[in-house]
């Protein structure tokens, strides 16, 4: 059934694209749980926004998904396998269909623009033809397309250190794109950003994670960003979820059960 | 306000060293002076030689004088092209087999303990030993010649470029790394797109830094019988032809200059 889409790339059809985590437990010392046994289903498509104050496990929860982060236990469930179970070459596949946004934007900064976007495909293009930068035609057609579609076709040829932050995360969200993935991670997507460009950034992330109907699961720290862009929110605080509903059904009272305290209300 | 008579109390004398740190200091000052004075009684300077060693070196001048210039076209001009040979291919060499003994020592990269204290034991055994002792050992092997000089080079090279290429790895940003892992690249594309791009400008800095030890380190190998200029050196002072001795030296010296300054502009251009 999913497992149809899962190595085949956009050709094989839209797979099953939501993610459930089961149970989903870390614990950087033994002991003292970071994430406390956290079961989420997130729906194939939209923006899920996951909030809570820092230090209580959002950014574990999103790097065990893709699995920078080792979960200590529990189930990650994603076209129809556990990403908690792979390893290796598997864990590799699994991970080149889901894309992920830096709060650092974590660019090659001595690589031109054009060349991090490509980074995208190097779960599919082998280590020696990276090397040669022999990339297939259509994934630098693919690159120049969604360089053009964050708006920074003229900065192809420029390196990435000489890019402005808005820009980077620009590059950012294409790299993570070009994997054509099922999934898109963000990790406080817009904490090193103005609000203006915050703004831009979270609508170019909506729209073009939209059109191609990929679901966006990210951490925010801005719950009026959460709230403007995201079809659902998740609350999190001391590892675990409090709070789970729509934008408009978050009220204060559930803000200070996430973050305590009402005096910054 | 209750705060400030408390904050008054506290005693605002402050000193960099504590009394025990002091102490410290002062009685590795005395052991310091005392070790020198010990050394000194040990060196066993010969009066007599101490006094007439202004006319020793001004024999010496004066037998470097006039310097003999036909000894440059007929020897030293071959035997420097040697050298610069030995530098150049030593270089290269201890470049290809230093750059996976770099690797498998950064912590960062390697996670396998048996592999690090293998690159660690690599790197300190070709660094412990001069570049003259692996002359010994290459020539002893190989006979003498230019090939003993280029590998003793390349061995001694393998601990300073290992090392240093290592720790160059060790202080890349982990971002990219984390970004390109996520994106399903297997390690040797991580390693191509996130840790080399980092580390690239060290790279050829350490490289070139290198070649410019290794040209004056060069020089001296022929004392040993490993080619290069040192033969040179070599025959002239075991003949005590000083004038060709001067002319060897003059060449090194100006050798060493160009190269410094050749070094330092393409490093200034590069990074």
């Amino acid at each position: 059934m999913t497992q149809g889409g899962f190595g085949s790339g956009a050709a094989g059809g839209t797979p099953d694209r939501s993610l459930r985590l089961v149970g989903l437990r870390k614990e950087y010392v033994r002991g003292t749980p970071v994430l406390r046994d956290v079961s989420i289903d997130f729906a194939p498509k939209g923006m899920t926004a996951i909030i809570g104050p820092s230090g209580t496990g959002k950014s574990t929860l999103i790097r065990c998904v893709n699995r920078l982060v080792e979960p200590t236990a529990g189930q990650i469930l994603f076209l129809g396998r556990d990403m908690a179970k792979l390893h290796g070459g598997e864990l590799r596949t699994a991970r080149r269909r889901i894309g992920m946004v830096f709060q650092e934007y974590n660019l090659v900064e001595r690589l031109t623009a054009i060349e991090n976007v490509l980074c995208g495909r190097l779960g599919y293009v082998s280590a020696w033809r990276a090397w040669l930068r022999r990339y297939p035609a259509e994934d630098i057609d693919g690159a120049f397309e969604l360089l053009e579609a964050v708006g920074l076709a003229e900065r192809a040829g420029q390196r990435a250190d000489a890019l402005s932050g808005g820009q980077r995360q620009r590059i950012g969200i294409a790299r993570a794109l070009m994997q054509r993935p099922d999934l898109l991670l963000a990790d406080e997507p817009t904490s090193s950003l103005d609000p203006k460009t915050s703004v831009e950034i979270m609508e170019l992330m909506v729209e073009l994670a939209g059109r191609r109907d990929i679901p966006i699961v990210i951490n925010i720290h801005n719950v009026e960003l959460a709230k403007r862009f995201a079809q659902r929110i998740v609350g999190m605080t001391g590892g675990s979820v409090v709070f789970d509903g729509r934008p408009e059904e978050l009220r204060d009272e559930h803000l200070k059960a996430i973050y305590g305290g009402e005096a910054w209300l | 306000m209750s705060a400030a008579p408390a904050a008054a109390s506290i005693a605002r004398e402050w000193q960099r060293f504590t009394p025990r740190q002091r102490l410290t200091r002062y009685a590795f000052y005395l052991f310091a002076v005392a070790a020198l004075m010990q050394s000194l009684r040990s060196v066993e300077i010969i009066p007599e030689f101490l006094e007439d060693m202004p006319e020793q070196v001004a024999d010496l001048f004066t037998r470097m004088w006039p310097i003999d210039w036909n000894y440059y076209p007929t020897t030293v001009h071959a035997a420097l092209v040697e050298t610069l040979h030995i530098a150049t291919l030593g270089t290269i060499l201890s470049l290809a087999l230093a750059f996976p003994v770099g690797i498998m020592a950064a912590r960062n990269i390697v996670r396998w303990p048996a592999v690090q204290l293998f690159a660690k034991f690599i790197l300190v055994s070709s660094r412990s030993v001069n570049s003259l002792v692996w002359a010994l050992l290459f020539v002893a092997v190989f006979g003498p010649g230019a090939l003993a000089g280029t590998l003793a080079i390349a061995f001694r090279s393998i601990g300073f470029v290992g090392k240093l290429l290592g720790e160059a790895l060790e202080e890349a940003h982990r971002g990219p790394v984390e970004a390109l892992t996520a994106a399903g690249a297997p390690p040797a594309s991580v390693f191509l797109k996130a840790y080399w791009p980092q580390v690239q400008p060290s790279f050829w800095s350490i490289a070139l830094f290198r070649l410019d030890i290794n040209i004056r380190e060069s020089a001296v190998l022929g004392l040993v019988g490993a080619g290069g200029i040192g033969t040179a050196l070599d025959d002239a002072l075991s003949l005590l032809y000083w004038d060709q001795v001067a002319m060897t030296l003059l060449t090194i010296f100006a050798v060493v200059i160009v190269a410094e300054i050749a070094v330092t502009y393409i490093r200034s251009r590069i990074l």
